[in-house]
């Protein structure tokens, strides 16, 4: 190895780099320049030349990273050696590597850009897996990167050697294991390319210790060179006009139609589209749980939330459409409960960039591959603009059961039985004294199901939930990429008592890096969704549902975080609006109600005629 | 409008006012059952052949064979070689599902990378040939009889040796099949079967088709 590094070379000070503030993503070439730039002109002593580590930097500068997530482990060490010469880009190091994964993914949900994570090989690599499923499963634009043993080494056992290339394979869109540091311009430009482009979804780059090392030439490819190099990856992003025009024909004779909104719409920035044909062709909007924010809820067409725990007027309107549009969503099992019973009635027009989603889970009449944007934009010339008032009967009836659902379910004086504090409150709660105009982060399970329910949505790319792996521990780490992503927003992490203790660790993170998330903290002492489920389907078998948790006004005291505490109602908004006066980050621990469940609840395997509405008596 | 299962809730697009009551219209009569909606596929389950033509990049054949395994598909052959484009290589899958099984496994390909076309070609007229070696026990008093059997099933004897004969026979799956139960008898040391190898009859080419 000819390379050597200047002893003496300084890393800029913690401060001048803790001071940038993200930029608007779009970097590229000139930051990159001014980087060389500065390199060049640098004073301190450099006695080396460009080597691989340098070429992963100077690509993440191109694709326009300016912060990423990182933890790190003996052979990823030449990339912390040279990460000090790029001070354009924010390095956040982690607790734990899973947390930098769920940051980068929470980052990328907010801005729409990729997220890029970082760990050693072994452990490193294996705890960003996790973090990596929750992405694929959410089509989330992520690049994850890790080191390797020494290519001599691989296949050897080595110390810390594991197959991540073969443990990510089957669940990325795309992996890479880089031996030779001449690659990595083009890896890096076909990761991000493939990560964003079409279908999101996270990629993986492992790069061997001695690829980090060797010096190279390589120069950056170009776009076109990108696209010319994947020739096996041509997303269709425009819709057969065929398939358009049946879909109009769809619309036109429909009575009764329901557009599905979904994690597409967001994908495809396509969230005044979808406003702008929902309002011509006067079709209302219901919402899964990742398409929350598709529409504002206080749009007129926005009808709510579905599925599983989905308002009960949204169900009914679906068990009884004559026509489903799903926009930019895949069906999922939480969604339509029983295929055979979902729907019954409805044709359906299923638009999705990805054709493998289209027949999947249900047959469908129309399908319409294309990015849900450029789909509606084709659609919205074409399809007859409705007078509402020939829906008049039919919104009517949509308005009487949206009436009676939300009055059902909902506890407004803030107490759910005996004066306990009720969640769905708190949450309605912070959406109210948060203006609606923050960015909520969910955990998994009920605390998820509150939120996404109760806190009322105005924005697109506001709700940020691991929907499709349900992955708890999401809250808190999702956030502080939410937070760094979206610094012009109050960032609120929503997590459960038993989420929360699974990667509290990312709290010392929030303090170091100075990350304002507002952490709302349900401690019903449970894990409620299995209390829920237990109690429900499991004939009250509460086998460790019961969690003990620590005194969490103490714990994050430790960590140096101001925290507050509400035990009834009365408390809340004090609670909510001192943690909001805080400048860096803050903790509410809400004692709520410890046998509170969500209803309404489709029990697994059923349908969505089939909602549980309440267990316990008329006070659920 | 009374329930008919068969119907699957679907209307034939042609049948424009004859929608199904919603229950609005109806609001009616409570115990007449929704349709039932059905599920994708569910169709006759037959043997496919995918034609998959795919970048000779480090693990594609892993990246495939993780896939399949992964979406519960199963792979009854899988031939995998290069073609005549430098890089690209070809497999040729087969696989028992119905149609709709059977597209999604070729759709789902389609999301890997490195995969540039896939063709079921299960409905057209194709050269659908695999070869198998077999190691056949032979005395001095049956070999001949053997031989006379291969030479009728056009295989050919690539080893001889004092207790056995080594016989190549290619033809399709259900050719080297016979060949096998028929040689069964004899006894049957070894047996190795490529899996088949399938190419659409015609001028068309898949190969030409995903040219750089």
């Amino acid at each position: 190895m000819t390379v050597t590094r200047g002893e003496s070379a300084k890393p800029p000070s913690p401060d001048a780099r803790r001071s940038h503030v993200p930029g608007d993503g779009t970097a590229g070439a000139a930051a990159v320049e001014q980087a060389r730039k500065a390199m060049l002109n640098d004073t301190r002593p450099r006695n080396r030349t460009r080597i691989g580590a340098d070429v992963v930097c100077e690509a993440l500068i191109r694709q326009g990273v300016d912060v990423f997530f990182s933890y790190p482990g003996g052979v990823i060490l030449p990339l912390y050696d040279v990460l000090g010469d790029y001070p354009e880009m924010r390095h956040i190091l982690v607790r734990h590597e899973q947390g930098g994964a769920h940051a980068a993914d929470g980052y990328a949900r907010v801005t729409g850009r990729v997220g890029v994570c970082m760990g050693t090989s072994g452990p490193g690599a294996t705890n960003l897996v996790t973090g990596i499923g929750t992405a694929l499963l959410d089509s989330i634009p992520m690049v994850a990167i890790t080191g390797n043993v020494p290519s001599v080494l691989i296949g050897k056992d080595a110390f810390q050697e594991i197959d991540i290339n073969g443990i990510t394979l089957p669940m990325t869109k795309h992996n890479y294991l880089v031996r030779n540091a001449d690659d990595l311009p083009r890896v890096f430009a076909e990761a991000f390319h493939i990560a964003r482009t079409g279908r999101p979804g996270p990629v993986h780059i492992d790069i061997t210790k001695d690829a980090l090392q060797q010096e190279t030439n390589a120069e950056h490819p170009t776009d076109e060179q990108v696209i010319a190099g994947l020739p096996g990856f041509r997303p269709n992003m425009d819709a057969n006009g065929r398939q358009l025009k049946v879909a109009v024909a769809e619309i036109a004779r429909a009575k009764r139609p329901v557009i599905l909104a979904g994690h597409g719409v967001l994908h495809a920035e396509a969230w005044d589209d979808l406003v702008a044909f929902a309002e011509k062709a006067q079709i209302p909007v219901a919402h899964t749980l990742l398409g929350v924010g598709a529409i504002s809820e206080d749009h007129p067409l926005s009808y709510g939330f579905m599925g599983m725990h989905g308002w009960k007027h949204v169900n009914r309107a679906i068990q009884s459409a004559d026509l489903l549009i799903a926009i930019g969503m895949r069906f999922d099992d939480r969604v339509t409960g029983n295929v055979r019973t979902y729907a019954p009635y409805a044709r359906i027009i299923h638009v999705d960039i990805d054709p493998a989603e289209i027949g999947k889970n249900v047959a469908v009449e129309v399908p319409i591959v294309g990015d849900a944007g450029r789909v509606l934009r084709a659609l919205l010339p074409m399809v007859a603009a409705v007078d509402p008032a020939t829906r008049a009967s039919y919104f009517e009836e949509l308005a009487e059961w949206r009436r009676e659902s939300e009055g059902s379910s909902w506890h407004g004086s803030g107490a759910w039985r005996d004066g306990l504090l009720s969640a769905d409150y708190v949450v309605s709660r912070i959406g109210e004294l948060t203006e609606h105009k923050a960015t909520y982060v969910a955990d998994v399970g009920q605390n998820q199901m509150w939120l996404a329910r109760y806190a009322g949505f105005r924005q697109p790319n506001s709700h940020v939930s691991s929907g499709g792996l349900g992955t708890m521990g999401f809250s808190v780490p999702a956030a502080m990429g939410a937070a760094l992503g979206r610094p012009d927003r109050e960032t609120w992490a929503i997590t459960g008592d038993g989420g929360f203790q699974m990667t509290s660790q990312e709290l010392m993170t929030l303090v170091q890096d100075r990350i304002p998330v507002k952490i709302a903290l349900f401690d019903n002492k449970k894990l409620g969704m299995i209390r829920q489920w237990q109690e429900i389907i499991y004939a009250g078998n509460y086998h460790s549902a019961h969690l003990q948790g620590p005194d969490y006004e103490k714990l994050a005291g430790a960590y140096g975080i101001p925290a507050f505490r509400a035990q009834s109602p009365d408390q809340v908004d004090d609670a909510i609006r001192s943690a909001q006066a805080v400048e860096g980050p803050a903790l509410i621990w809400f004692e709520i109600a410890e046998e509170q469940n969500i209803f309404p609840m489709m029990p697994a395997g059923k349908g969505l005629s089939d909602l549980i509405e309440n267990w316990g008596g008329a006070d659920e | 409008m009374t329930a008919d299962p068969a119907s699957n809730g679907k209307v034939p697009p042609d049948a424009v006012g004859g929608l199904p009551a919603t229950p609005s219209e109806s609001a009616g009569p409570a115990h007449i059952a929704p349709p039932v909606r059905a599920l994708p596929g569910g169709g006759e389950h037959r043997r496919h052949t995918l034609i998959a033509v795919v970048l000779d990049k480090p693990g594609v054949l892993n990246r495939v064979s993780s896939l399949m395994r992964a979406r519960n598909f199963n792979i009854d052959s899988l031939a995998v070689s290069h073609t005549d484009q430098p890089d690209v290589s070809r497999m040729t899958i087969t696989l028992h599902g119905d149609d709709v099984a059977v597209e999604q496994a070729a759709k789902q390909l389609y999301r890997l990378i490195d995969v540039l076309k896939v063709q079921d070609v299960t409905s057209e007229p194709t050269v659908d040939h695999e070869l198998a070696l077999v190691k056949i026990r032979a005395t001095d008093s049956n070999r001949a009889e053997i031989l006379t059997i291969v030479e009728l099933s056009k295989g050919r004897v690539v080893d001889l040796a004092a207790e056995s004969v080594i016989v190549e026979v290619t033809g399709t799956e259900a050719e080297v099949d016979a060949f096998v139960a028929l040689v069964r008898t004899y006894g049957i040391k070894e047996l190795v079967r490529t899996g088949a190898v399938v190419m659409a009859r015609g001028t068309a080419s898949i190969e030409e088709a995903v040219k750089r």
